[in-house]
């Protein structure tokens, strides 16, 4: 850990775990969340992979700072951002390339499906950093015996996507590994963007007094793939939420050049997770209230039954931005005249504070820590 | 210990010889099992635990409850509700 | 959501913590046994609505955090081996047994899987008949009528290919157990609704009247618990100890009959050791013998594994207030969330993994 901090100039506050300020939080009287009971803490030292790795969470971001980061460090994969945005040799703004694995069962949901979400993830990624995308590439990993009638709706899927994201889908490749060695059909996409001169972003950003902005209903994605699971199903009508945001980024930095510090999609780990990462990012404490929080009332209820924490679920088509305090508003309606922004809605604010502290005042004006999350997502009993 | 969340009967069926039913959650649908629960009907409201409805609720002492905390004494000020 | 949002609306909250401030006169500890309780005192934030006189006590009523350790190193066993599909409620995955936990044993190979419903495992039998499925038959009596049901029905139709491995515990004995031991600080209970909801009160009558504490049934919405608090702070504060009933839409003093006439035909009682607070007389279920066929621990050679709960944890003395985690020898050195001993350490709303994890050391 002390290794990482000292090859990168990049992180502005201690990695997680290292926590003199939620040390300081627990003296002040919060109580604590990322708990659902029982959750045991997260276990750094596993040997294998397990599926908490994949979480989004706690677990995932031990692994890159035990695998990636170590091994390919460098000042762009070090600022830990959606995306690395790189200067060009000579002329005016700079390029941004991302890259994406999408892996999701099942392939087909409601609202979407792998490939439309390829396209989305890739090219919301490049959204956050203030992009524009241009182009994209995908990989395609197929199992043996896949249904070509399978690979043709997703691809179709892909490029109807694509076209209403205005990008290209311009190279691309594919395996096929055994039966039995993929889950059907993973797809890893490239993205690459075009940043104009003036525009930074960045999850390092965010500055005391922001408002916290977010687009829209959480958690509908993460629901409605969970209602298609074998054993957890359940009828909903439902959609998942994943949508292109790149229309809707560009209305709000038009519609206030320079206010929009920061800019992330909600993905795995939910808004708590992606809170916690710009709390960490840009060292500042983030507070947001639980009422101002938009949820569709079937997400709610699907959260009820399972004992899960609609904050921690899965967004494909959500943003949060921390905003300056007096552009908050312009860019709040500049949002809702979008229709992937209708319900934002302003949930919070960047304070100083205890450095990576994200709380959240319950309705009935309690205030507890949110944490990542810890691990993967499991129905509880208890 | 025990994670119960109520939700209404909308359609009793039989399955393998036992009891079942579709509860909504309000916007979500799911199958659960009412043998526990014989005298419950259809629009009933149910607490399922873990696939199982395991009681029948009860409106009158629902809404009992309720009248009784409304007429209750004023509350003691506990600060501000909200940040803003 | 009806019954749900009708329960947490703020002004009946603050009303009933401004009458539980008027009511307290001097300083109680109450303990609310259930865990889900515990996490909706914690998701709501309602503790910083509690006068400070008030002490809440979090029991040991998580039936995960309380399996014991050996039958999860026997959960463990089973689920490893190549013919088994094990299946388990969800949070019961990440609880770390001697070496592994269920996460790991999938990670290997081990097919392990997560169901909602105990009945969905007959679908799984019947889909594979050529595997062994077997169920993690974990609970508290809330839980029991679905697997009694899972059992039942396994035998009525006719599916050989399945066995559950029990670890089923009862709330009476542990609270008799609590209030039996002589450094004993509780002084009021709040009842789990849900295990009353199947069970009834009436065991509890005995209970208060010869330990002389009120015991109140209480739900789990914010203003079920503040209701349950506000009336075992009613009984302490008038020196009375009854048993109440604040969760009146889902329990009966009878209980659940139908559930409790079938779990009676698949269970019967037995000793239980519950993890990190050792052997609670009478305290479990396990199945009866006419449906030993059904169970996993004769079906699979798991016999010889027998783990030693470790005897430094002193989890037990946590959970009833009596000690605090770092008074305990093994706390941070041979006890971590990832190696716990006792259940205050597996659960991360425990109090021993919360002063671990703010590295609290005094």
């Amino acid at each position: 850990m002390q290794h990482i901090i000292a090859i990168d100039g990049a992180y502005s506050s201690p990695p997680c775990g290292e926590a003199g300020d939620e040390f300081k939080a627990m003296e002040m009287g919060f109580t604590f969340e990322g708990l659902s009971c029982p959750v045991p803490l997260p276990d750094a030292t596993l040997d294998r992979i397990v599926l908490g790795h994949g979480s989004g969470g706690r677990l995932s971001h031990d692994l890159i700072r035990r695998v990636f980061l170590p091994n390919l460090s460098n000042p762009s994969l070090c600022a830990l951002n959606d995306g690395a945005v790189l200067a060009l040799p000579d002329g005016d703004g700079r390029l941004v390339v991302c890259t994406d694995a999408h892996v999701v069962r099942p392939l087909f949901f409601p609202g979407g499906d792998i490939g439309r979400l390829a396209v989305c993830g890739t090219v919301n990624d490049l959204a956050m950093m203030g992009a524009r995308p241009l182009w994209l590439t995908a990989a395609f990993v197929l199992e043996e015996g896949l249904p070509i009638e399978t690979l043709q709706r997703v691809v179709r899927s892909m490029q109807a996507a694509a076209a209403e994201a205005g990008v290209q889908v311009v190279a691309g490749d594919t395996k096929v590994v055994e039966r039995g060695s993929a889950d059907g059909l993973f797809i890893t996409t490239a993205g690459v963007g075009w940043v104009p001169a003036g525009v930074e972003i960045s999850g390092a950003n965010a500055r005391a007094g922001d408002v916290v902005l977010i687009s829209g209903t959480l958690g509908d994605h993460g629901i409605a793939v969970l209602s298609e699971r074998e054993g957890l199903g359940f009828e909903t009508e439902l959609q998942s939420d994943v949508a292109p945001l790149h229309e809707l980024v560009k209305a709000m930095l038009t519609a206030a050049p320079g206010a929009v510090h920061a800019l992330r999609d909600p993905t795995r780990g939910g808004l708590a997770t992606t809170l916690n990462e710009i709390a960490r990012q840009s060292g500042v404490a983030i507070e947001i209230e639980e009422r101002a929080i938009p949820l569709h009332p079937a997400v709610q209820s699907a959260c009820e039954m399972l004992g899960f924490d609609p904050l921690y679920v899965a967004n494909e088509g959500k943003l949060v931005a921390c905003v300056a305090p007096e552009a908050a508003e312009i860019v709040l309606a500049a949002m809702r005249a979008h229709p992937y922004g209708r319900q934002a809605a302003a949930i919070g604010r960047v304070k100083e504070g205890p450095a990576g502290q994200v709380t959240l005042k319950t309705p009935i004006g309690g205030t507890r820590l949110l944490d990542m999350l810890a691990g993967e997502m499991l129905p509880r009993i208890c | 210990m025990c994670l119960g969340v109520p939700g209404r009967v909308v359609e009793i069926f039989e399955q393998d010889g036992i009891r079942m039913g579709k509860v909504d959650f309000g916007g979500i649908v799911k199958e659960a099992c009412l043998a526990y629960v014989p005298e419950t009907e259809v629009n009933d409201y149910v607490i399922i635990h873990a696939g199982f409805a395991i009681s029948r609720l009860n409106e009158e002492e629902a809404q009992e409850t309720l009248a009784i905390l409304r007429e209750m004494g004023e509350d003691v000020p506990m600060g501000e509700f909200t940040s803003r | 959501m009806k019954y749900v949002a009708e329960f947490r609306q703020p002004e009946l909250i603050h009303k009933l913590a401004g009458e539980i401030r008027r009511t307290v006169t001097k300083p109680w500890t109450i303990m609310e046994i259930c865990g889900g309780q515990t996490h909706a005192f914690m998701r709501f934030g309602l503790e910083s609505l509690l006068p400070p006189e008030i002490e809440l006590v979090h029991g040991p009523g998580c039936p995960v955090c309380v399996t014991p350790l050996e039958l999860i190193d026997k959960a463990i066993a089973i689920a490893s081996r190549p013919e088994v599909i094990f299946c388990s409620f969800g949070d019961m995955l990440r609880v770390p047994g001697s070496h592994a936990d269920l996460f790991r044993v999938k990670a290997a190979g081990g097919d392990v899987r997560v169901v909602y419903s105990p009945l969905e495992c007959l679908k799984i039998a019947r889909q594979h008949p050529n595997r062994e499925v077997v169920f993690f038959a974990i609970g508290f009596e809330t839980t029991a009528p679905g697997n009694a049901m899972l059992v039942w029905q396994a035998r009525q139709q006719g599916i050989r290919n399945f066995s559950m491995l029990v670890s089923h515990v009862r709330v009476p004995p542990a609270i008799t157990a609590i209030l039996s031991s002589p450094g004993n600080r509780v002084q009021g209970f709040l009842a789990a609704g849900h295990v009353c909801t199947v069970m009834g009160y009436w065991e509890y009558e005995p209970l208060a009247e010869r330990f002389r504490v009120p015991i109140v049934v209480t739900g789990f919405e914010p203003v079920d618990l503040l209701q349950g608090l506000l009336r075992t702070v009613r009984q302490l504060e008038a020196g009375r100890h009854e048993v109440e009933n604040a969760y009146e839409r889902s329990v009966t003093r009878e209980g659940n009959r139908p559930a409790q006439e079938l779990i009676a035909r698949v269970f019967e009682p037995c000793d239980r050791t519950w993890r990190g607070i050792g052997l609670i007389p009478d305290s479990g279920w396990r199945l009866r013998p006419e449906f030993a066929a059904f169970d996993a621990e004769n079906r699979f050679p798991v016999g010889d594994i027998q783990t030693q709960e470790s005897s430094v944890c002193i989890s037990g003395l946590v959970l009833q207030g009596r000690k605090k985690p770092h008074e305990c020898p093994a706390f941070g050195t041979s006890c971590t969330p990832a190696h716990p001993l006792g259940a205050t350490m597996v659960s991360s709303e425990g109090a021993c993994a919360a002063y671990y994890r703010y590295r609290r050391s005094l």
